[in-house]
C-alpha cells in the first residue's frame, strides 16, 4: 500500500513539476503516456525492448556461468586464486567503455562483440562474490559428503550450490542491473536496434517523450522480471531457513 | 555383506599410528597421536575411551579413511560402506530429514524401503521436517539413521550422545543397540563416558593424553546389551581402576 502511495507521489511530483514547467524537454506523465502507447501499437516498442532483452539474457546468463566456474575454482584452490587475482583485479578495474570498444574493434561491430563486451563487464563481479561463498563452505558438511561417498554431481547439487545460493541470488541481483545498464551503452555505440539505440536517435533529436516512455517500460520490465523470476527463485531457495521472529 | 564375519576372528581393521601431527595456526607443530596400535575384528563393537581433547576424534577420522595425512599404516579387511556419525549431526539444513537420509544411500540402494529404521529412531512424524526445527536429540536420529540406511560394513561413531540430556541419551542409546545387534555391523565409537562404553561395546580401548596411545586394552564378557545398569557400573569401577594402574604404570616407565 506505501509502495503505491509512493508512487502516486512521485507521478503527482512529476507532473506538478511538467505542468509548471511548461517545457518540450519535460513532458509530463500524460504525454509520455500517449507516446508509449503509440509505441506500443507501431510494434516499435515491443521489438526494441525483445532485442535488449534477448542480449541482457544472454549476456547475464554468460557472465553467471563463466563466472561461477571461475569464482568457484578460484575459491578452491590457493594456488590458481593467487595466479589470477591479478587478471581479476585489472578486470575489475577495466571502463565498461574500453571493454566495449575494444570488443567492437577486435570482434567487428556484430551480435558476438555487443554480448561478449556486457558479459566481460559483469564477469569479474561474479567470481569475487562466488569466490567469497566458496571459501565460506562448511568444512565439516564437506566431511560428512566425502564419509558417504557422495558422488560429484550430487556433492554440487545437494552440498555446494544450496550453500551458494545467497551469493548466487546477490551476484545475480545486482548483475541484471548492471548487465541491462551496459547493454544500453553497447547498443547506443555499435548496434542498428535495441532500446540503447532508440535512445540514442532520440537524444540527437531532443524527443524526451519518447527517451522517457523507453525507459520507464525497460524498468517496468525488470522489475516484473525481478519480482516474477528472481525472487520467487530466491523464495524457494531459503525455504528451509527458520523465519526469524 | 555380514556373511563374512562367519570366519571369526578376521580383523576388519587393523591400523598401526606411529605419529601424527598437525600445524597449529601460529605454525608449530602439534604431535596427537603416538605409537598406536588398534585392531578391532568383523562384528565387533569397540569403544575408544579418553578424556576430552586427547585426539579421539583423529583417530576416528584417520580409521575412517577420511585422513591420510600420518605415518603408519591402515589395513581395511574390504573397501565396504563406510557409515559415520559425526559429534555434531552434520545434517543438510537446506534438505528435509527425509532427503538427509536418502542422499547418503549409494546408487544400488535408492529407493529403498526405510520404513522399520525409520520407525525405530521415532522419525516418522518428521519426516518433511528441515533439520533447523529439530531438536538437538532428533536431528542426531537422523545422523544415525543416515548412517544405518547404507547397510554399512563398518559404523564410526563420536561421540553421538553428548550435550543430550541424560534420558534421551539414554534412549538413544537403547536404539543404537539394538540396530548394532540387529545389522551385526563393526563398530568403533568414541566417547569419554566410560559407563556408556561399557554398556555399548564388547572391546574397550583406553587412550592416554597427547600423544595419545593405547594404554589398556579389554574385552568385555559377552553379551553386550544386557548389562543391567549395576553390572555397567561395577564393571566400569574395576575398569577405571585398571585404567589408572596402566596409566601409572606406564608413567613410570
Amino acid at each position: 500500500m506505501s509502495r503505491l502511495l509512493s508512487l502516486a507521489v512521485l507521478i503527482a511530483a512529476w507532473a506538478i513539476t511538467a505542468a509548471l514547467a511548461q517545457s518540450r524537454l519535460l513532458p509530463g506523465p500524460l504525454a509520455v503516456g500517449a507516446a508509449t502507447l503509440a509505441e506500443i501499437r507501431s510494434g516499435q516498442l515491443p521489438f526494441q525492448m525483445a532485442c535488449t532483452l534477448g542480449r541482457v539474457t544472454a549476456a547475464f546468463a554468460i557472465a553467471m556461468i563463466l563466472g561461477s566456474i571461475a569464482g568457484y575454482a578460484m575459491g578452491r584452490s590457493t594456488r590458481l586464486d593467487r595466479f589470477a587475482d591479478s587478471w581479476l583485479v585489472v578486470l575489475i578495474n577495466m571502463p565498461a567503455l574500453v571493454v566495449i570498444i575494444f570488443a567492437y574493434i577486435w570482434i567487428g561491430l556484430n551480435e558476438t562483440a555487443a554480448i561478449l563486451a556486457v558479459a566481460i563487464n559483469k564477469l569479474p563481479n561474479v567470481i569475487v562474490v562466488i569466490r567469497e561463498g566458496t571459501r565460506a563452505l562448511d568444512p565439516e558438511i564437506e566431511e560428512m559428503a566425502n564419509a558417504f561417498q557422495f558422488t560429484g554431481w550430487k556433492k554440487i547439487r545437494h552440498v555446494v550450490i544450496p550453500q551458494l545460493a545467497p551469493y548466487l541470488a546477490a551476484s545475480s541481483r545486482s548483475g541484471l542491473s548492471i548487465v541491462w545498464k551496459i547493454v544500453l551503452v553497447v547498443e547506443l555505440l555499435g548496434r542498428p536496434n535495441g532500446v540503447g539505440f532508440v535512445l540514442g536517435s532520440a537524444f540527437s533529436l531532443f524527443d524526451m517523450a519518447k527517451i522517457l516512455s523507453y525507459a520507464i517500460c525497460f524498468v517496468v520490465l525488470m522489475l516484473v522480471i525481478e519480482g516474477l523470476i528472481v525472487q520467487p527463485l530466491e523464495r524457494r531457495a531459503n525455504r528451509w531457513r527458520r523465519r526469524l521472529a | 555383506m555380514n556373511d563374512a564375519q562367519t570366519a571369526g576372528g578376521a580383523a576388519l581393521l587393523e591400523l598401526r599410528i606411529d605419529a601424527k601431527s598437525y600445524r597449529s595456526a601460529d605454525g608449530t607443530p602439534v604431535e596427537v597421536v603416538r605409537g598406536l596400535k588398534l585392531r578391532l575384528e568383523t562384528g565387533s563393537f569397540g569403544a575408544l575411551i579418553g578424556p576430552s581433547g586427547c585426539g579421539k576424534t583423529t583417530i576416528l577420522k584417520i580409521a575412517a579413511g577420511l585422513d591420510a595425512d600420518f605415518r603408519g599404516e591402515r589395513q581395511a579387511a574390504q573397501p565396504g560402506r563406510l557409515g559415520m556419525v559425526f559429534q555434531e549431526p552434520r545434517l543438510l539444513a537446506w534438505r528435509t530429514v527425509e532427503q538427509n537420509i536418502r542422499l547418503a544411500l549409494p546408487a544400488e540402494r535408492a529407493g529403498i524401503d526405510l520404513g522399520e529404521l525409520i520407525d525405530v529412531l521415532g522419525l516418522d512424524a518428521h519426516l518433511t521436517r528441515y533439520p533447523g526445527e529439530l531438536s538437538l536429540g532428533l536431528a542426531r536420529r537422523v545422523a544415525i539413521a543416515r548412517a544405518f540406511a547404507i547397510d554399512p560394513d563398518f559404523l564410526l561413531l563420536d561421540e553421538p550422545f553428548v550435550s543430550l540430556d541424560e534420558a534421551t541419551a539414554d534412549r538413544l542409546r537403547g536404539e543404537l543397540m539394538a540396530l548394532t545387534t540387529r545389522t551385526r555391523v563393526t563398530t568403533l565409537f568414541v566417547t569419554h563416558d566410560l559407563p556408556e562404553a561399557v554398556q555399548l561395546a564388547d572391546r574397550l580401548f583406553f587412550l592416554s593424553d597427547r600423544p595419545t596411545r593405547i594404554v589398556l586394552e579389554k574385552a568385555l564378557p559377552p553379551p553386550r546389551g544386557t548389562r543391567s545398569k549395576d553390572v555397567v557400573a561395577a564393571i566400569s569401577d574395576q575398569m577405571r581402576a585398571l585404567a589408572a594402574q596402566a596409566e601409572r604404570g606406564a608413567a613410570g616407565n
